[in-house]
This record gives C-alpha cells, structure tokens and sequence, in this order.
C-alpha cells in the first residue's frame, strides 16, 4: 500500500494529494487510490491560471470511461499553472498520478489555513477504515 | 454479496475488479476496461455472461404463444437454430424486456432475457403461458460465454471437436447449432462477429481457461457497456423501459406489423404510428467532454449567441446512454429528442451547453468507424 502514498506527500479524505514546492507554491493530484477507483481517465477539466481557489471548493473535473468526479481545492490561494499534457493524454492520471499526471499549481495565500491535511500514514490508515 | 455466476471464482483469480450488476457479483474490468475494449475490436475477448437468463419454452403451441407475446414475429424463424431479436411489451406498449429467441425445434424455443428483468419476465411469460399450455424452464445450470472480435471465431473453433469445426464456421450471424451440450450461436452484443455459448458451468470454466490462454481477453461489464453503445445497440432500463415504447426507442425495426397479428402492445402502437412520436438518434460531441445517461439535449445555438453561453435554451430531450468511445476517441450517445431533430443541438454538462451533431447510429461496426 504505502508504495502507493509516497511519504512526502500530503493527503485529502477526498482523494487529493498535495506536494509543497517550499516556494509559496503547492502542487496537486488525485491519488493512486482515487485512479484506480475511477478506472481508464478520458477527460479532465482543470482550473484556468488566475483563478481564485478556496480550500474544499470543486476545482477540477476528472471524467473516466464509467464516471465524473469532482476534485477539491486543497488549499486557499491563486492557480499559478494547470498540466497542459492532460488534454491529450488524461490516462497520464492512471499511470504516474504522482509525477506526469499532476493538475494544477496554486500560489497559497499566506494568509489563509490549509485545509485539514493527513499523512500518508493517516492517509494509509483512513483508505483502510473506508474500505471496511 | 450478490449472486455470483460458475465462472466468478476463475475471474476473480485473473483479476476482475467486481460490481454490483442487477444483485450479480460481475466483473467490471480486468485491467483497463479500454484495452479490453480494443482487444474486442481489433483481436478477440470473451465476456462472462452467466447472469443473462435463458429460459426454454417448450409445448406444440409455443411459436402461436410468441407470436402473441412478442413484438416481433417468430414466424420468421424458419430454420431450427435461427435466432430474433425482439421486444416484449406490456399492453401500453412500453417495454417489459428485450431479448433474443431462438428456434430449437418445432415445440421448443430459447429466450434469453437480461439478469435484472429476470424475475419480472418470468411471472410475466408464465401468467400468459399457461392458457396456451406452454411450459416455462429456467435453465441456471448453463452458463453462458460471450466470445466476440474480428479473430473470436478462430479461437472459438479451437476448442470445438475437429469434426463439429466446419458446421461451426459456417454458421450465418443471428444463427446458432447444437454441439453436444454446447449451444453455440452467431450473436452477440459488440457490433463484432462472434459467438454466444450457453454449455454446462463446469464446461464454462474450462472453454474460459482455454480461451484466454489461447490469447482471448478476458473483458469486463466496462468494455461491454462501450462496445454496444458503438454498435448502437440499446441498454435495457437505459434506452428503453416499460415507460418508453419501441418506436421511440429506435427499435421500430423490431416491430413486425405485417402480417396482421395480435401481439402484446399492437394496439398502443398503432396509436403512436398513426400520432408519431420521438425518436432515438446518435449523438457525437464535438468539444472535448463526455456524455452521460440524463443530461439534457436542447436545439442549436442561435447565430448571434455567445459561445458556451448557459441557459435558457429550450430543453428538446434527453440523453438515454452516453460514454467516452475509445474507437472514435471521443464522446457519443444515444438520446431520445423530437423527429427531425438535427443536425446541429446542445448538450447540457455541468451547466454549460457543448455542441454536437445528431447522427445514425451505429457508431462503429465490424472494427470500423462509421462516423467522422
């Protein structure tokens, strides 16, 4: 399991993942788990840059073969960059959630709190109650 | 946990991922469900179809008793082995299941009905039967192997009897024969030649071993939905139920009028013919996105509108099945809108409206894409 939550990451109960890039900026993805629950990804709408974000808003769709699911802000701040690759290849999301397939940058807002973030051994243990 | 076919433990063991499907444990992918897709298209796949019912009707009367149960006509079935495509109606018309009926012999005929209006057709056909003194069988102890793709007829005919080969491959499509205890049939649900075997379950979870080790895809309820909606083949509960008629549903082809017979629903659709109704169309978007089941189709755009503008736009109709096409690689429908609808409309996705184009289903057919 944990080779599918890397350690330095931060997780969402809604599946995302959050990467501090230690320069005010944040990255963000959905999860192994999240992917492979929604199956073979076909479509993803992700945020313009500019737009502003607050922590839990929908932000992002991700469509599979089978279903649409929304994706949650994890964090309060200003859309610096969105995946440019995901138009044309949104199976980048099924094959390196964590790297290739990342959606957005967002500059946080100094001010604002992040939303409630795990571990990844928080986020191990929560996927491991849900699935009970 | 949900009903569970012969072959669930084998598929399990490969790898499926199991749904939910009408009170059935199905698998829903293997892998990824558009590789399987692709397989089917291009090479072979086998799908697990166990939880489809088959029922035998047997009795000297029984193609009097389906001519009046069914939409279409059983008369046309005059070779033993031949099969018909038909819808089952209640007396309003609507659609009380779709099915497949096969001509065994002179006082026996196979349906086979989907696993969710199982239980409903059974009281339905057993409360008509009985005054034509037809006898109603389930037949749960077969299982049932779909093997569909341009090269799933070589790999079936290897695992026939050398001697049964040849009468195999020369089966015509929408016919089938009987090889010892096997069924075999030239039909399926994929838009791609094939077969549909009912056998014994032991034989099932042999003949699906031999299969995919032979090369055949194992492929899940996922590919399957994809390759019909292609093929332009309708979803029971989808694209029409028993509030939605035949002919508003794109099946009037199934309906046999002549010669004048009186079947379950004639009169209800009569009354539509003579008043005209909706119509079933293909729809394929034109932006990048996907279509779903439920959302809401409304007419063109006028000249001077603002691209991506939002309502109000007049509703016209609905999508009824809608997914990504992994042959067309892009989105596709089927939806029910006004006759003459086209060929430009306007599909509602998360409250922005996203052009597409009305088309004649199918999609795609024998690997082919019919539509550019």
């Amino acid at each position: 399991m944990s080779e599918h939550i890397p350690a330095e990451l931060h997780y969402t109960r809604s599946h995302e993942w959050v990467r501090d890039l230690q320069d005010g900026q944040v990255e963000v993805g959905i999860t192994h788990h999240a992917q492979e629950a929604l199956g073979d990804l076909v479509f993803v709408e992700v945020p313009p840059p500019d737009r502003r974000l607050n922590a839990g808003e929908a932000c992002a769709v991700v469509e599979s073969v089978k279903a649409a699911s929304d994706v949650y802000s994890p964090v309060t701040g200003q859309v610096s960059a969105s995946n440019p690759e995901l138009a044309q290849k949104p199976e980048l999301l099924n094959h390196d959630p964590y790297g290739a397939g990342w959606l957005m940058r967002v500059r946080l807002d100094a001010a604002a709190p992040n939303g409630a973030w795990l571990t990844a051994a928080e986020y191990a243990k929560f996927l491991e109650t849900s699935a009970e | 946990m949900g009903l569970r076919t012969p072959l669930y433990d084998v598929l399990v063991s490969q790898g499926a991922k199991i749904i939910d499907f009408g009170g059935w444990d199905m698998p829903l992918a293997f892998g990824s469900q558009l590789e399987e897709h692709h397989a089917v298209r291009k090479n072979a796949g086998v799908f697990d179809v166990s939880h489809m019912g088959i029922l035998d009707l047997s009795g000297p009367r029984t193609r009097e008793f389906l001519r009046r149960l069914l939409a279409n006509d059983v008369a046309k079935l005059t070779v033993p082995g031949r099969a018909l495509y038909s819808c089952m109606l209640l007396p309003t018309g609507g659609v009380i299941d779709d099915l497949i009926v096969y001509f065994m012999a002179d006082d026996w005929f196979r349906l086979v009905v989907n696993a969710g209006t199982r239980h409903k057709d059974l009281a339905w056909i057993g409360g008509q039967a009985s005054a034509y003194g037809v006898a109603v069988r389930e037949r749960p102890e077969l299982a049932m192997l779909a093997v569909q793709g341009p090269n799933a007829v070589g790999q079936t005919l290897a695992l026939l009897a050398p001697a049964d080969r040849p009468g195999a491959a020369r089966l015509a499509r929408f016919s089938g024969v009987t090889l010892g205890s096997w069924f075999l049939a030239r039909t399926g649900y994929t838009g791609e030649d094939g077969f549909e075997i009912m056998l014994p379950a032991g034989e099932a979870v042999d003949a699906w071993r031999a299969l995919t080790a032979q090369g055949v895809a194992p492929c899940g309820l996922g590919a399957r939905d994809t390759l019909r909606l292609e093929a332009g083949m309708n979803l029971y509960g989808n694209d029409m139920d028993e509030q939605h008629h035949p002919l508003e549903s794109g099946l009037a082809w199934t309906v046999a009028f002549e010669p004048g017979r009186d079947f379950i629903g004639r009169d209800a659709l009569e009354r539509v013919r003579a008043d005209g109704c909706r119509a079933l169309v293909g729809l394929v978007l034109e932006e990048r996105g996907v279509l779903r089941s439920h959302q809401e189709v409304s007419g063109p755009a006028p000249p001077d509108a603002v691209p991506g503008s939002r309502h109000p736009a007049p509703v016209i109709g609905q999508i009824t099945s809608g997914s990504f096409s992994p042959t067309l690689n892009r989105a596709i429908a089927l939806a029910r809108v006004p006759q003459g609808t086209g060929p430009q409309v306007r599909i509602d996705i998360r409250g922005r409206l996203h052009a597409a184009r009305v088309v004649k289903p199918p999609f795609v057919r024998d690997g082919k894409a019919l539509i550019h």
